[in-house]
């Protein structure tokens, strides 16, 4: 939609910035008005969950002692997650949710590099419906490990705190009950999609910027800034798409590890 | 209403939204390089926390982004 305000932004034409939803809404472009229609950001999400796969079935198809340079960068990610979140988070009984973990990991980052790729240049996770389902998933999860690991009781645990004195449950009950069960996925799904949300808009408003007032006689030294500041926005934007899809990972695991542990 | 009014509401909602997890988020980090600085052995440990005390922050901020999109 860029080249296309370009040429919209002529110098005798108004320049008419389209509303917002311009950039996050695509039309179907097959199985419209299903349950299963595809569009852009569905497409991007598949070719996602393949690229992540290729590079894990690629680097570890035939695994060496002495790693290749894609077996080390896959291996360097594994081990990342194992030891900075998995272990140092959970612990011990973390080892079990590497895979989980890695795979949210991958998912989320590959998604959110999607922004900064050209051509591409929109992150999938800047629509609601990822985040969500993704913070859906990791609500149940935690739940379900807090079932299996204190059964029923796991409830009560949440509700009532151990080591707290009786008269402040009045306080402490409520805030957990609703920080655990509503505010957790809210802000899990929210952090995510607004990050992205904005970064895209940024973008956007950069490229614009530069296509806009570089070439068309309007105001060429505020192009000029647009253009120098369009880069650094990029290495921003990749910065944040790293550790977005870290606090997603590193917040899973805390979920989880709070399930297993009650005393957290 | 739903013309110049409401941007300036939009923005106001931004606006006042990002002002507290700033200070947080200053804070915070503030805290955490002096931690660090103080104990270099400790650091992972407080880097992790770090990052965690930061999503829990900025979460505030980014329903002030996202609710300026709602009401406009």
């Amino acid at each position: 939609m860029i080249p296309v305000l370009a040429s919209e932004a002529g110098l005798n034409d108004p320049f008419v910035v389209p509303p917002v939803q311009e950039l996050f809404e695509f039309p179907a472009l097959a199985f419209e008005d299903t349950l299963f229609a595809i569009n852009r950001t569905v497409i991007l999400m598949l070719f996602a969950t393949l690229i992540a796969m290729a590079i894990f079935v690629v680097a570890f198809r035939s695994p060496k002692v002495v790693p290749g340079k894609l077996q080390s960068f896959a291996e360097s990610i594994v081990d990342f997650i194992r030891e900075q979140i998995a272990i140092q988070v959970i612990g011990k009984e973390g080892l079990v949710w590497v895979p989980f973990l890695t795979t949210i990991f991958m998912f989320v980052w590959i998604n959110n590099l999607f922004e900064i790729v050209p051509f591409i240049n929109f992150p999938p996770t800047s629509r609601m419906a990822l985040p969500a389902m993704l913070a859906g998933l990791i609500w149940l999860v935690f739940i379900g490990v807090g079932l299996v690991k204190q059964g029923p009781k796991y409830f009560w645990n949440v509700a009532f705190p151990p080591g707290v004195p009786k008269a402040i449950y009045l306080l402490v009950t409520p805030i957990e009950l609703v920080s655990t069960f509503i505010v957790r996925p809210l802000t899990l799904a929210v952090r995510l999609f607004a990050n992205m949300m904005a970064g895209h808009i940024i973008l956007t408003i950069i490229f614009l910027t530069i296509h806009a007032f570089l070439f068309s006689g309007r105001g060429t030294p505020i192009g000029l800034v647009a253009l120098a500041a369009a880069p650094l926005l990029i290495g921003f934007e990749l910065l944040v798409g790293v550790l977005q899809a870290y606090i997603m990972t590193i917040l899973a695991a805390v979920y989880i590890g709070s399930s297993i542990h009650p005393e957290h | 209403m739903e013309g110049d009014i409401g941007a300036i509401g939009q923005g106001l909602v931004y606006g006042l939204g990002a002002i507290g997890p700033g200070i947080g988020i200053g804070f915070l980090v503030g805290k955490a390089i002096e931690a660090m600085a103080r104990q270099p052995e400790a650091a992972g440990m407080v880097r992790t926390t770090m990052f965690l005390g930061i999503a829990f922050v900025e979460a505030l901020a980014l329903f002030g982004f996202v609710l300026s999109f709602i009401i406009g």
